[in-house]
């Protein structure tokens, strides 16, 4: 082995380590700025405010704008109180034992399993067996299926990072288990578990295989949540793919990275100022 | 000190057995804890004083595999019978632990926390309380200025005395203090020994000190233990200048321990 001399292999490291970083932010803002530049043109007033006409060749794309944020509110509100009660339960409601570990290992198993099964399951099981169709609601169901594992996950290690003796505190002072959960440990481990939320909705928005299959891809405004409907991933990769439209495809895509960026911004102002007022 | 006064006792320890798993960290221990006054449990480490403490406001069963058998009576009540509350126990029963313990909230917040778990929502009513409390535990001056300040900003001193305010607010009938001087400067440990002296005219103190010097200095009683048994208990200075147990001299004059 040859034997570098400290300073040099100091140098050599920190080039590797530079151009990594470097690479990799390049590759995220040649993909931003490359569908921001052909697809914020095509976003007019009226691209945002009319639904889709003749296959999506003309018309806008409100009603797609409408399915994504109905999927997504429908898997969010169902997968986050069920993931981070799950979360809570392995954490502080049960010691180590077979239980948690069947429910890691399936978390596990269920966060490696491509989106496509999920849609399919999702099909078989909402959408047919238990007839709900091609709607919202199946697809949200699907959804909620799929981000529970990175919910659970997230927040159960949010809440292992709190520190022990907050609890004894707690108890100490009298506090009941629900108490001491909801005063103690939710405020500190919450940044952590809306990480997790924040990353799930961003996963929903962008998610296409398995909502195509589950919630349809009408174009009309849905007006319940069993209405069928197509979000803006299903949108753009049918207007892609049966080369429908690039530019409005373009179009889509950059309105869809701009609603994660604004969720995000958001997610992290509402989490900021509950962190801040409740210190 | 007058020992020749009829005390009034708080806490009455009967036959106690205590384990964790098979391990058996209290043995037989028998001990009366007299009302306003200040005990002092001392001991090498693992001797048991820390668990003996967390048995008198339950916190000792909050660890995995807890078992306990025999009686502890506060003012002449059973704490571990089925019927009687361990929340109540604790808001009677407070706590200080060996490290300062700030929430990551406000000063106000962390004294008003067990306050507010009681169920106590009326501003004034909370802003006297934590008033009150921080002065009995002279931390008042330091803080009244910056009452919605995070309290991980204050010192460790600081942040300790809030503990003890904290555990005021509740209007405790005893405070157990396990080794709250153990990370602290003499000064800091100065004015909470200061703050005890005051505290014990209204409230049973039972404190584990961190060492046997504070033992002397602070204690009205002492009691020594060494793995899981009580060697000997008595008034501070008997024990201190003529201990009954061979061992507890050894220990006291710093020949094992």
């Amino acid at each position: 082995m040859i034997r570098l001399n400290p300073k040099k292999s100091q140098v050599i490291a920190k080039t590797i380590i530079w151009l990594a970083a470097f690479i990799v932010i390049l590759l995220l803002l040649f993909i931003l700025i490359y569908i921001l530049s052909n697809g914020v043109p095509n976003i007019t007033w009226q691209f945002l405010s009319q639904i889709p006409s003749d296959m999506g060749r003309s018309g806008g794309i409100l009603s797609t704008i409408i399915g994504t944020l109905a999927v997504t509110a429908v898997a969010v509100i169902i997968a986050a109180p069920l993931g981070v009660g799950t979360a809570f339960y392995l954490t502080e409601y049960t010691r180590e034992g077979k239980i948690t570990k069947v429910i890691r290992f399936s978390a596990e198993s269920l966060a490696g399993i491509p989106s496509i099964i999920y849609g399919l399951f999702g099909f078989i099981f909402f959408v047919i067996y238990l007839q709900l169709g091609w709607s919202i609601l199946s697809g949200g169901l699907t959804l909620a299926v799929m981000i529970l594992p990175t919910i659970i996950r997230v927040s159960e290690e949010a809440i292992r990072t709190v520190p022990s003796i907050y609890r004894e505190v707690s108890y100490s002072l009298g506090g009941t288990k629900w108490q001491t959960m909801t005063r103690a440990l939710i405020p500190t481990a919450l940044p952590g578990i809306a990480n997790g939320i924040v990353l799930s909705i961003g996963r929903c928005v962008a998610e296409t295989a398995a909502v195509i299959l589950t919630a349809g891809s009408a174009l009309r405004i849905p007006t319940s949540l069993f209405s069928p409907t197509r979000t803006m991933a299903v949108h753009f990769y049918i207007l892609a793919r049966e080369g429908i439209s690039m530019e409005r495809a373009y179009g889509t895509a950059a309105l869809l990275i701009i609603l994660i960026l604004i969720i995000n911004v958001v997610a992290n102002y509402l989490v900021n100022r509950f962190v801040a007022k409740s210190r | 000190m007058s020992n020749t006064m009829q005390e009034q006792i708080k806490i009455s320890i009967r036959n106690l057995n205590f384990y964790y798993q098979r391990q058996q960290v209290i043995k037989e221990l028998n001990l009366d804890i007299a009302a306003n006054s200040i005990l002092g449990i001392f001991g090498p480490a693992n001797s048991g004083t820390t668990t003996l403490l967390r048995t008198l406001n339950r916190m000792s069963e909050l660890a995995y595999g807890a078992r306990i058998e025999g009686q502890i009576l506060l003012s002449g009540e059973n704490i571990y019978s089925p019927d009687f509350s361990v929340i109540e126990l604790r808001r009677k029963v407070g706590m200080v632990f060996e490290v300062p313990t700030p929430l990551p909230m406000s000063i106000f917040d962390n004294i008003a926390y067990g306050p507010r778990l009681g169920g106590i929502r009326n501003r004034a009513a909370l802003e006297k309380t934590v008033e009150g409390s921080l002065q009995a535990a002279v931390l008042w001056d330091e803080v009244k200025d910056r009452l919605n300040t995070p309290a991980m900003a204050l010192s460790g001193g600081q942040q300790q005395r809030l503990c003890i305010a904290r555990v005021l607010a509740l209007n405790p009938e005893v405070i157990l203090l396990d080794r709250p001087c153990s990370g602290l400067d003499p000064i800091s440990t100065a004015k909470i020994e200061e703050s005890l002296r005051q505290l014990k005219e209204k409230i049973t103190i039972v404190l584990v000190p961190h060492n046997v010097q504070q033992a002397g200095r602070v204690s009205d009683k002492v009691a020594f233990m060494l793995m899981g048994s009580l060697i000997e208990e008595g008034f501070t200075a008997e024990v201190f200048e003529n201990p009954q147990d061979k061992r507890t001299a050894d220990y006291i004059t710093g020949r094992f321990g």
